[in-house]
């Protein structure tokens, strides 16, 4: 029992940190209609940034400035690269946020080498908040929940609640009419990538010290952003935000429970055979489920797009 | 007519003596690991110090052979059986002669197959493969062939040393072992139940499980399980990005008994640990670096710091491996005849830098070496990793681990010709 609680907790943190990072590239997909692959890069430069600045400055400025840097580079991106490509279709803009995100990962293996960097959490920060029987809960995990849940809140108070929210939302669905009336469409498409990837940013700020900071962070990470993003409905910010505690959750319960694959199947009347050593079968028999907790997402995502193409939350038919 | 095919048989035949003549200037040596993606580090890091053991053993002290010198030659493998196999092929077609590749036994197991399969067709164009790292015992037993030599001491030897070790320690109930799904992760696990059962039957293995290789992002509920499960100590042979991974979550979430495992340095890990993980983390390997095995030692790792004022010698198994092979290419008069090196080879004493004999057995090509356990800790260190203070400090030795050791290895030799 305590443990569905520890998990619980875990879980949330990582659906929440998912959360960071699809919510830019969901929000990036409606104003565009193009998925940007070079999302997740943004995320490991959040890291690489605030672990350079930490070195300077400490942590804490290292999580108010690297977004920002983050944030205008991603803008420059859309101002100089996406705009330009982007009036020769959108294969083209694919090839060119897939090109990007190459570029990125080389410049970082370029600049820090191919080594874990010892960016850490700050001291602060580094004792256990409180354990449940045995389970310590480190403070730094408190710590992300927080900023995960007022990025959301603050991220829905703008685009529901203020006038640059309602327009941003019109210029997402109808930029003609928006630009007739004499909003500067290019610029909010700017501002919208920019947050985006400074969204992105603060997720690699924050989850640096904890998953790691090295090359492949933007690998690892990179395509369970777009399962998240397609199972929530491409577009749609609360889609986003259930699928990735959705997510966090089954992956951490199939981690945290060791579910055997035989157990399933002897539950639902199928024997299990005798010669198993030689059944060519074996494998499904002895699979357990932390063994397939990764690929469960990529299960789930092919379940929606075959029952449910427009994801959970979804507005756009596929 | 006749006069002008004469003519240019001699003349192409003088073309291949010249290139014959310009290869064996420099005996090429294939590197073929990661150098991108998540294990990068590893590799990367293995590769300069390959191509450090050459040029300052070799190199600079007149080559081999009347000064031939040597050259290491990265191919990028992706951690992949299917890249490392076309990379073999590409390197064979070089001219080279001799691979080293070291991380992940899935690849080292494609590569001692289709190395064993292209020898036996190609008697002209034979290679020998140095592993300095992949270390599933398979590979010195049911899976061992003539071409094949292991550097590194196997799974086996290293958990029967660690074992020794943790059976000594009479606070350790409880034992929980993890580790990357694949043929390594799963012979570290198969290896410390057997041993456990027979050096300590009172021992109890609380936890025995296998997580995917490379794409776990977050290991607390991995660490939670263990934590839970009340154990005293933890066994894992994880390395890599994983490792560090692992490690980190295991001791934030708060565990607090030893970590044993078998490649928790260098590559950043013993920054990225620092304090938290001091006198938790022991690994088991050869070399010992604080004490240093030796003044040459000494010496050798200044001169690398000089070159590489940000690495780490954290596989000195490969100045070894470099050694030896130069030995025995000397002993055989040639490097092409990879046939008489690899004789050369089996069966050979080489007196290490980083301390101790090292025993080649001919019986499965596994050399026998004196193994350390070490702890991370920034006490007593004169040669840190990652410029952090903290490195691993030997805290036993057993020397020539497993010396006999069982093998089912059956031996195919070529025919003498």
């Amino acid at each position: 029992m305590d443990l569905i609680l520890v998990n619980l907790i875990d879980g949330l943190v990582t659906g929440l940190l998912l959360f960071m990072l699809s919510a830019g590239l969901t929000l990036i997909f409606s104003m565009m209609g193009v998925l940007n692959f070079a999302h997740a890069s943004f995320y490991m430069l959040g890291a690489y940034f605030a672990y350079q600045i930490s070195l300077a400055l400490g942590f804490w400025m290292g999580l108010l400035i690297a977004p920002l840097i983050v944030g205008v580079m991603g803008a420059g991106v859309e101002r100089y690269g996406l705009r330009r490509v982007h009036q020769y279709g959108h294969v083209p803009e694919l090839i060119f946020t897939f090109g990007l995100a190459l570029l990125i990962e080389e410049l970082v293996q370029f600049i820090w080498g191919k080594n874990q960097m010892a960016y850490s959490v700050p001291d602060v920060l580094n004792f256990t908040a409180f354990a449940i029987s045995g389970n310590s809960i480190p403070a730094y995990k408190i710590f992300m929940i927080f900023i995960s849940i007022a990025i959301f809140i603050g991220l829905l108070y703008v685009l529901t609640k203020t006038r640059v929210g309602m327009i941003i939302q019109a210029a997402l669905s109808y930029p003609r009419t928006v630009e007739a009336l004499g909003h500067n469409v290019p610029l909010i498409f700017m501002g919208v990538f920019g947050v985006g990837t400074a969204l992105a940013g603060v997720a690699g700020v924050i989850a640096g010290p904890v998953l790691g900071t090295f090359p492949g962070m933007a690998f690892v990470l990179g395509s369970i952003v777009f399962v998240t993003i397609v199972i929530g409905g491409l577009g749609s910010l609360w889609g986003a935000l259930v699928a990735s505690l959705l997510i966090g959750w089954i992956t951490t319960f199939a981690k945290s429970y060791n579910i055997a694959m035989s157990d399933i199947l002897n539950g639902i009347g199928i024997v299990t055979p005798t010669d198993l050593e030689d059944n060519i079968f074996r494998d499904l028999w002895t699979v357990t489920s932390p063994q397939i907790a990764d690929i469960l997402p990529y299960i789930l995502m092919v379940l929606i797009l075959i029952f449910r193409p427009y994801g959970l939350f979804g507005k756009r038919a596929a | 007519m006749k006069k002008l095919t004469k003519m240019g048989a001699v003349s192409a035949l003088s073309l291949i003596v010249g290139a014959s003549a310009a290869f064996a200037e420099n005996i090429k040596i294939a590197f073929i690991d990661p150098l991108s993606g998540p294990f990068a580090s590893t590799g990367t890091n293995g590769l300069h110090q390959f191509e450090f053991a050459v040029e300052y053993m070799i190199n600079d002290k007149g080559g081999v052979l009347d000064g031939q010198t040597m050259e290491v030659v990265g191919f990028d493998n992706k951690t992949s059986p299917k890249e490392s196999l076309i990379q073999l092929q590409v390197a064979i077609d070089q001219g080279i002669r001799y691979i080293v590749q070291g991380n992940s036994s899935g690849v080292a197991h494609a590569l001692t197959e289709a190395i064993d399969k292209h020898n036996r067709r190609n008697p002209d164009s034979r290679v020998l493969f140095l592993n300095y790292a992949a270390v599933d015992p398979a590979l010195t037993n049911e899976n061992c062939n003539f071409w094949h030599f292991r550097f590194d001491a196997n799974a086996d030897i290293k958990m029967d040393a660690l074992t020794d070790v943790i059976a000594e320690n009479q606070d350790i109930k409880d034992v929980y072992i993890i580790g990357q799904d694949y043929s390594f992760g799963k012979a570290v696990s198969a290896a410390a139940n057997s041993m456990l059962k027979e050096k300590r039957p009172d021992i109890e293995v609380v936890g025995d499980e296998l997580h995917p290789i490379g794409k776990v992002k977050d290991f607390t509920p991995y660490a939670r399980k263990v934590v839970q499960s009340g154990a005293d100590a933890v066994i894992t042979g994880n390395w890599g990005a994983d490792m560090l991974g692992l490690g980190k979550s295991i001791i934030e979430n708060g565990f607090e008994g030893p970590i044993y495992t078998y490649y928790a340095a260098g590559s950043g890990m013993t920054a990225a640990f620092g304090e938290s993980g001091k006198d938790r983390i022991r690994l088991i390997a050869q070399g010992a670096i604080n004490p240093i095995g030796s003044e040459e030692a000494r010496d050798l790792y200044n001169a690398f710091l000089k070159k590489y004022p940000e690495g780490n010698i954290d596989q000195s198994r490969i100045f070894n491996t470099i050694g030896m092979l130069s030995k025995a290419i000397e002993q055989a008069g040639t490097a092409d005849d990879v046939v008489a090196v690899a004789s050369q080879l089996e069966g050979m004493e080489y007196d290490s830098m980083w301390g101790g004999t090292l025993y080649m057995r001919p019986q499965d090509h596994q050399l026998i070496q004196d193994m350390h356990i070490a702890v991370h800790t920034n006490d007593d260190i004169e040669f840190d990793y990652d410029q952090s203070g903290f490195g691993v400090k030997n805290e036993s030795t057993i020397e020539m681990a497993s010396k006999d050791i069982a093998t089912s290895c059956e031996m195919q030799r070529p025919d003498p010709s």
